[in-house]
């Protein structure tokens, strides 16, 4: 049982990467998937921390007065991580601009149909 | 516990904003969900990464949303037919990742290998042989330094792209992109 | 916004703290949680903050878009540079021993100026997207 409340961690981390996963497969809105896959990536963050957590421990900031530290290696590979992250957001913002300013439109299926019929008369 | 709860609290948040169709709204849900997930950070003694967190996730991009919800507009259209594949799809993700995390070690296991490979070293030596208490950012900037240098220039061609992107051309109106 | 008394006042009086407080949390980075990319951004979003409040336009003649644009590239040349000094200094690139009379110093030294890199690039491309966003016209 003791295993399992811990295990609950685990399962809520898998429950947002799901969420993430079907806001950017299932929704056709542009901004909306870019907002999916930020909540997918924040989920996986979580994934990689997790588990470097240890009851009783603190920071990794050394210190006389503590023996016990967390894990600092999964934080170093989630910072850069996280900077990618909003870099990847912010290139994929700007593109939903461009394109919203030369189709009218930021609906998936919208798109789609404007390129299918200009496509034929070009 | 308070982790547990904190968790539960994001579930529930990232459900709403599966459903939303109003964007502003769900620019907002998003970056509540942000600051729940600097919260549990801090919870599981990552405060560096919470700092990043709060500030990247709850700041900077709740930011660029907004101004590009202005330049964009801002309602979700009714999909047109039920989106049963993707459903599926995640369904079966889910499944194979619930039965993956049955192998993980217990949380928080002093002996799981995550902790009795590498880190000792790092938490030994670090102050010593860089003279920073800090032990990720002596990792960060010391031990993984060209990790920095690559995410840093990341940054740059993110930086560089946007420009591209979204440089006016000096030329009439008229002409177009 | 700028018409806002309450706007206004808040703002000038949390802009100047704000600057501060990254700057700290720069420098203290060695210490506490902390360190480039933080104290970048939080720079960022003291300019932000500020032309939220009184406009596009005067953030722009506060920090003008050169200035913001030379930043981006000026980070990550001086990261590079650091790993060059090493370089010239005898031992291998982003080698932090040889910068100093002492190893642990050079450590010190080294990590001072790949912080200093990283908040300057961080802070300049923030602020750069900002103004690209909030400086272009919607159309239609």
């Amino acid at each position: 049982m003791a295993q399992l409340a811990g295990h609950y961690t685990y399962w809520v981390t898998v429950l947002l990467m799901a969420a993430g996963l079907y806001i950017l497969i299932a929704r056709g809105n542009l901004v909306k998937k870019l907002i999916g896959l930020s909540v997918f990536q924040t989920s996986v963050y979580l994934l990689y921390i997790a588990p470097g957590k240890l009851i009783g421990g603190t920071a990794p900031i050394v210190d006389a007065a503590f023996q016990v530290y967390s894990n600092p290696l999964p934080h170093v590979l989630i910072l850069t991580a996280i900077v990618v992250g909003i870099a990847t957001l912010a290139l994929g913002l700007a593109l939903v601009v461009r394109i919203r300013e030369a189709y009218g439109s930021i609906e998936e299926d919208e798109i789609i149909a404007a390129d299918a019929r200009d496509g034929d008369r070009e | 516990m308070i982790v547990q709860t904190l968790l539960t609290l994001m579930a529930v948040v990232v459900l709403a904003l599966v459903v939303q169709r109003n964007l502003f709204s769900v620019v907002v849900l998003a970056g509540i969900y942000s600051f729940l997930m600097a919260t549990v950070l801090v919870a599981l003694d990552a405060v560096d990464v919470a700092m990043t967190e709060a500030s990247v996730g709850a700041g900077i991009s709740t930011v660029l949303l907004l101004g590009a919800l202005y330049l964009c507009g801002g309602e979700e259209a009714k999909p047109l037919t039920r989106p049963w594949l993707p459903l599926v799809v995640t369904l079966v993700i889910v499944g194979a990742l619930v039965y993956g995390t049955l192998g993980l070690p217990a949380f928080s296991d002093p002996q799981a290998p995550i902790h009795t490979h590498v880190v000792p070293r790092y938490l030994s030596g670090a102050l010593a042989e860089t003279g920073v208490p800090n032990v990720v950012t002596a990792v960060l900037a010391s031990y993984r330094g060209y990790d920095t240098l690559g995410e840093t220039v990341v940054v740059f061609t993110a930086g560089i792209g946007v420009i591209a992107l979204l440089r006016r051309a000096r030329r009439a109106k008229g002409e177009g992109a | 916004m700028k018409r806002e008394p309450v706007l206004r006042v808040v703002g000038k009086l949390l802009i100047p703290y704000m600057l501060m407080f990254a700057l700290y949390v720069q420098f203290h980075g060695d210490f506490g949680p902390g360190g480039g990319f933080q104290a970048g951004v939080v720079t960022a979003a003291a300019v932000i903050f500020y032309a939220l409040i009184f406009g596009l336009p005067a953030a722009r003649r506060v920090v003008p878009e050169a200035l913001v644009e030379t930043l981006v590239a000026l980070g990550a040349l001086v990261y590079m540079s650091v790993g060059f000094a090493g370089l010239l200094l005898g031992g291998n690139y982003l080698d932090y021993f040889v910068l100093a009379h002492d190893t642990v110093h050079g450590q010190e030294r080294g990590i001072f100026w790949v912080e200093i890199g990283v908040l300057i690039t961080v802070s300049g491309v923030m602020l750069k997207i900002f103004y690209m966003f909030a400086g272009r016209r919607r159309e239609g």
